[in-house]
């Protein structure tokens, strides 16, 4: 473990992250950026509450609310849930099928930052004239409308950070097709790989609708094209279709690795095999699947006619379906278990009625009919945070507790990491419970302020209230992360004492070469079974060998740099800029160019020696 | 995949057998090139020839795109063997999305 003991210096460490394609450390860097987004989504959220805590507040002016929800939305999608969904599934599931890395570890490093440099792209619109306003759903009809270059950035930023999210998804694909260790049949994959394997593939499908939305919203706002202009002939709802092809796919792109955790939580805690593991991954699949065939019940009001109406509505509701076998599930895990309340295990428990709420109301805006009454009112906003939040959210910062140790090698303090649960868990239901009420009541969603009198006062002060709550418990999670680094206690193999999947048969955090022979998969839970048969750690599948491994490259970072580079060129093209197509230019040759050298330069990889791996053993074995 | 093997160093890969399977390959190749080629001149003919209207010809084109891919990925890029289940599954999941998006798209935005 001679890597960990020497202290490295900052600038050493810095590159090395700049220029790692080690999944873990790829992990670390999408945790970091992930949250650093979350962090900044959240203030924007603040902003929104406290604009909306009392009537006729002027805290920010109406454009500025439009920019603030825009950012707000976006943000917390595309770069902090998804990000941080990322961060676990690199961190976790190679090492949970038996994998030494995904498949292609310089398009993973390639996928971060291309993900990365759309973020602050995005956000750098703060900076030059006014963020996108025209929601995070941006409409066509209010984008093209739009003023200034907000949704310029939203149009760019997202085209780059979507191919970063495309390459990410294909490359957990063929790692979960391609690198299962001998013996782990799809039948014992644990269910946050499967999760990880159906989401990768909503991602391969869903993507693409929205790079083409994109792209039309390019050329009729950047080249003067007319594909959403109505009165050229053009279709402003294709537009809403494009976005909610991909939209209602991403939802459950956010939420089936979340469900992923919590079944892993669930088993792991009530120290049970999942119950139905089989149906677990029959309604993953089948969610999956249906996930295609509802986009439209986001567009029941548009003027589908009532037999589209009726279809779609048809088909959202038997969503309930599979999501009600999965609660069943996870309850019937937790029956008969011995169930141990770690920190992780409040946030599981927690999200089933959380989470329940969500879908109920879900299938409420699904009888089409009704949703005419919902539709666009703070009942929507309550329900799609419902199900966000509570599901989402809640899974992310389970997760955050319970891979901790995995990543980082020391554990988060579990006493500070209960106050977080109890203080999110209270504001959030504090913040969001009433918005459903708001919204029976018809104040209207996206509205910048309201007039005293009309019966909205007190409920929107306690929603704003609640967001104090959940803001502590991001105060108290952050400095229980600051605490547990300073002190850096060290870690065992499996600290929760429970691990049944084979990345706690590894040292916290793993070697980088995470298993020095291939482990033998011997059934579901693999390391759970040799623990019950007395072992200390998996069976190895092959003999001590050399380890063929991928260099660092810096090239990933070039790749996307380039790119955001030629953004900026092409934003400000349309201000007829004379630097602007040098930009443009110089952008794309540093990616090209970037992509050439990758090409064209032999890059082999190097091996790390038999002899070294038993040295490696000595050192422990010196230790321990 | 089941001619990759044909020069390994394993001494009990059966080289008559393997040669019988390239040689079926390569008729098959043949076979489907052939047919392929003439799908494409039926194409061309359905627009020299003046009478079918615009009606017949595009999907009837569409049709024989069609065909032409399935030979193109059955024959030319080995769909037929073992071992590509998992592409399949991806391809036909494809497709049947982007079906289901047309469909939609020709019912309720289109038409
Ligand atoms: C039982 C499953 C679910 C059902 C039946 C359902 C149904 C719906 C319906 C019908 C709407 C449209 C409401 C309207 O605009 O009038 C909606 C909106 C929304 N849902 Fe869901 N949903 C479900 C699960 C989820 C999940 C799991 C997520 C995310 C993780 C989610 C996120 C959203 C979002 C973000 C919106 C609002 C989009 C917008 O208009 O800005 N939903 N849902
Ligand atoms: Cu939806």
């Amino acid at each position: 473990m001679s890597t960990y003991a020497q202290k490295k210096g900052f600038g050493a460490t810095l590159w090395d992250y700049l220029t790692t394609v080690d999944h873990k450390k790829i992990a670390i860097l999408y945790l970091i950026a992930g949250g650093f987004f979350f962090v900044v989504g959240g203030l924007e959220a603040v902003f929104i509450r406290i604009q909306l805590a009392v009537p006729n507040n002027d805290f920010v002016s109406a454009g500025l609310f439009n920019e603030i929800i825009t950012m707000h939305g976006t943000t917390m999608i595309f770069l902090a849930a998804m990000p941080l969904v990322f961060a676990f599934m690199n961190a976790v599931m190679p090492l949970q099928i038996g994998a030494r890395d995904v498949a292609f570890p310089f398009v993973n490093a390639l996928g971060f930052w291309l993900f990365f440099f759309g973020g602050v792209f995005l956000n750098l619109s703060w900076f030059f004239d006014g963020a996108p306003d025209a929601g995070w759903t941006s409409y066509a009809s209010l984008a093209m409308a739009s003023k200034g270059h907000g949704v310029d950035f939203y149009v760019l930023g997202l085209q780059i950070s979507g191919i970063g999210t495309l390459i990410g998804g294909i490359n957990f694909l063929v790692t979960i097709i391609n690198m299962r260790a001998p013996g782990m049949t799809y039948m014992r994959m644990p269910l946050f790989t499967w999760s990880t394997f159906v989401t990768s593939a909503l991602i391969l499908f869903a993507f693409p609708p929205l790079t083409v939305g994109l792209v039309l919203m390019m050329f009729d706002r950047m080249f003067g094209s007319n594909f959403f202009e109505a009165s050229m002939g053009g279709n402003t709802v294709i537009w809403e279709h494009l976005f909610w092809i991909f939209g209602h796919p991403e939802v459950y792109i956010l939420v089936l690795p979340a469900f992923g955790i919590f079944s892993e939580i669930f088993a792991m805690f009530s120290r049970k095999r999942l119950f139905g593991y089989s149906s677990m991954v029959f309604a993953t699949v089948l969610i999956g699947f249906l996930g295609f065939m509802v986009w439209a019940h986001h567009m029941f009001t548009t003027g589908l006619g009532p037999v589209a109406n009726a279809i779609f509505a048809v088909a959202t509701m038997a969503i309930g379906v599979p999501t009600g076998i999965k609660i069943f599930n996870w309850l019937l895990t937790m029956w008969g278990g011995s169930v141990k309340f770690t920190t992780p295990m409040h946030y599981a428990v927690a999200f089933i009625p959380s989470f329940v709420a969500g879908g109920v109301t879900g299938v409420m805006l699904a009888a089409a009919a009704a949703d005419y009454q919902y539709h666009d009112t703070y009942f929507v906003v309550a329900h799609f945070h419902y199900v966000i939040v509570g599901g989402v959210v809640f899974a992310i910062l389970a997760g955050t507790h319970l891979y901790w140790p995995k990543m980082f090698g020391t554990m988060l303090n579990e006493t500070l990491g209960k106050i977080t649960f109890w203080l999110f868990f209270i504001g959030f239901h504090m913040t969001f419970f009433i918005q459903h009420f708001l919204g029976l009541w018809g104040m209207p969603r996206r509205v910048f302020t309201y007039l005293p009198g009309q019966g909205f006062e007190t409920s929107n002060l306690i929603s704003s209230l609640g967001a104090v709550f959940m803001s502590l418990g991001v105060i108290v999670l952050l400095y229980n992360v600051i605490m547990t680094s300073v002190k850096n206690e060290r870690v065992g193999n499996d600290p929760w004492g429970d691990g049944r999947t084979l990345e706690w048969s590894l040292p916290s955090p793993p070697p980088f070469y995470n298993f020095k022979q291939l482990p033998l998969v011997r059934g579901l839970d693999a390391y759970w079974l040799e623990k019950m048969e007395g072992k200390k750690g998996m069976t190895p599948a092959e003999p001590l060998g050399d380890i063929h491994m991928p260099n660092a490259s810096f090239l990933p970072f070039v790749i996307a740099f380039g790119l955001f580079v030629a953004a900026f060129g092409a934003l400000f093209n349309m201000d007829d800029k004379a630097w602007s197509v040098p930009v443009i230019i110089i952008g794309l040759l540093i990616t090209f160019g970037a992509m050439f050298l990758r090409s064209v330069k032999d890059d082999h990889g190097f091996h790390i020696h038999k002899e070294e791996l038993m040295e490696d053993d000595n050192d422990k074995g010196v230790k321990a | 995949m089941a001619n990759s093997q044909l020069n390994s160093g394993n001494p009990r890969v059966d080289i008559e057998y393997r040669r019988k399977k390239s040689a079926e390959e390569m008729r098959h190749h043949v076979v489907s090139f052939a047919l392929m080629i003439f799908l494409t001149l039926i194409a061309f003919a359905a627009v020299a020839i003046k009478g079918f209207s615009a009606w017949f010809i595009v999907p009837f084109i569409l049709l024989l795109a069609v065909v032409q891919v399935i030979f193109q990925l059955y024959y030319f890029m080995h769909m037929s063997h073992k071992g590509h289940e998992a592409p399949s599954m991806f391809l036909y999941s494809g497709v049947l999305v982007g079906a289901v998006t047309i469909l939609a798209f020709s019912t309720i935005i289109w038409w």
